[in-house]
């Protein structure tokens, strides 16, 4: 049995889970409790690859990414760096469809903070960088800690976006969801059987562990609330 | 001192107000709404003013938009009214959070200042587990020890039982004479605003419409019971 896929599988989900947990963070942190022009423009865009169809997302992703696409072209160009047909285009769209779900946990998370214990920690004279390092963060990581194994698990199972940009080429783009696709289509039942398991098993634990971890902080915060 | 001269537009009326301050004890008295939270923002720098002066000293925190001192630089000292400590640090590390460095001077302050307080057996509890009077203390042993050059406390006792209340109003003059350092206390108790106060601002949609000093003797203003 050759075990890449599940290699590549969890080193595409990897990269691209730490490029949407870092930018998810950043702009979650940036837009929380502010008003301002095209603030709903832009979080409707960020959230935009959840709702439309896989094939869609794909297809943006070639006119941008592809040897002739805006960003595509420049990259070839300047860093002799292809994207399209190769794993890079797997953690291209990885961040893509997963990075609504980083987006959303994380401004959930810093919203329902109570802004005067950051203001607290201000007029006590810490830096914005110090009141985010020392208050902001470890006050939501709960909230980014569920933001960061769900981008996870959907960067794990991501499939349509990936046919579209990186395609199927065995040893190179062969991410599980598309080992499985492949084995099914000829007729290979037993490998698509056990790729359907680990996945299974993998997305299974992890909501499981999810919700454990959730309950034992919601416990933690009853208890806060408790003794007020 | 601290010289105030404020405009702002608020969603009801204008908030405008004009008032100096030495190292005393300055009560904010008025009903809620009318502008006592809003005017501590503006000294402490979390919102702006529309136009006028903030000046501590020689420090001037505001003296127009584009001229306004950040929170962290102006050294104000802010009690919120519900304490905001941070839930996710012991007592000790709420209190260490804002000093600025540790000499033996300054670990003498702050032994004498949780002595006072009586807050040195709490050190290694976190907030969830102590009572709101112990709450207030270490709210207030935190603002302290960042070494203010000036304390706003809004509500500071609101959320108390009489006993605690009275324990902490005693408390805040004791440390207003150790500190000598110009506190405003916000209230809407008439009680504790006459028993705290040097002096008194009355403060009704957003303007000062009377001042006191104390001793607070017989008002013919009765009206002021909030
Ligand atoms: N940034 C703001 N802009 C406009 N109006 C505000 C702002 N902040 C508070 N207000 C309004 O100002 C009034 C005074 O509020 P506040 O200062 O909290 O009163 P108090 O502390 O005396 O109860 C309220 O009517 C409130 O709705
Ligand atoms: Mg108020």
């Amino acid at each position: 049995m050759d075990y890449s896929p599940l290699m590549l599988s969890l080193k595409v989900a990897a990269i691209s889970t730490t490029v949407v947990f870092i930018s998810g963070v950043f702009f979650a942190r940036a837009f929380a409790r502010k008003q301002f022009f095209g603030k709903s423009v832009i979080e409707a865009i960020f959230i935009l690859p959840l709702v439309l169809p896989p094939t869609v997302v794909g297809f943006a992703l070639l006119l941008l990414f592809g040897k002739h696409g805006w960003i595509g072209k420049w990259l070839l160009e300047w860093f002799d760096v292809q994207i399209v047909f190769t794993w890079l285009g797997a953690v291209i769209a990885s961040i893509v469809v997963s990075f609504p779900l980083m987006y959303q946990s994380a401004a959930a998370a810093f919203n329902s903070m109570d802004d005067r214990i950051e203001n607290a920690a201000r007029t006590l004279g810490a830096s914005e960088w110090r009141v985010f390092r020392t208050i902001s963060f470890p006050l939501a990581w709960p909230g980014l800690l569920a933001g960061l194994v769900l981008s996870f698990a959907r960067g794990l199972g991501e499939f349509g976006a990936t046919l579209m940009i990186a395609g199927y080429i065995p040893g190179k783009t062969d991410t599980i969801p598309m080992s499985i696709y492949f084995a099914v289509e000829s007729g290979q039942m037993e490998k698509a059987v056990f790729w359907v398991v680990i996945i299974v098993a993998l997305g299974f634990s992890t909501i499981l562990w999810l919700n454990w971890w959730s309950r034992r902080n919601m416990l933690r915060y009853a208890n806060e609330n408790r003794s007020r | 001192m601290l010289e105030v001269d404020i405009k702002k537009r608020l969603s009801h009326y204008n908030l405008e107000v004009d008032f100096s301050m030495g190292d005393e004890i300055l009560v904010l008295f008025g009903p809620s709404g009318s502008g006592k939270t809003t005017i501590l923002h503006t000294i402490v720098g979390l919102t702006k003013p529309d136009e006028g002066t903030i000046k501590l000293g020689d420090k001037a925190f505001y003296s127009g938009k584009k001229d306004s001192m950040s929170v962290q630089a102006r050294n104000v000292g802010m009690l919120f009214q519900d304490y905001a400590l941070f839930p996710h640090m012991t007592v000790e590390q709420n209190i260490q959070y804002g000093m600025k460095r540790k000499d033996e001077h300054r670990s003498f302050v702050i032994g004498q200042l949780l002595q006072v307080l009586g807050i040195h057996q709490l050190l290694v509890k976190y907030p969830h587990q102590i009572s709101g009077g112990e709450k207030q203390r270490v709210a207030l042993a935190r603002a302290l020890a960042s070494e203010p050059s000036i304390l706003l406390l809004d509500e500071p006792l609101s959320a108390l039982d009489k006993q605690t209340r009275i324990d902490c109003q005693n408390e805040l003059i004791r440390l207003h004479e150790m500190w000598k350092i110009p506190f405003i206390i916000v209230t809407h108790d008439r009680e504790e605003a006459e028993k705290l106060g040097d002096r008194i601002l009355f403060l009704d949609h957003g303007k000062i419409i009377d001042e006191r000093k104390s001793p607070y003797t017989d008002s013919p203003h009765s009206t002021y019971s909030y």
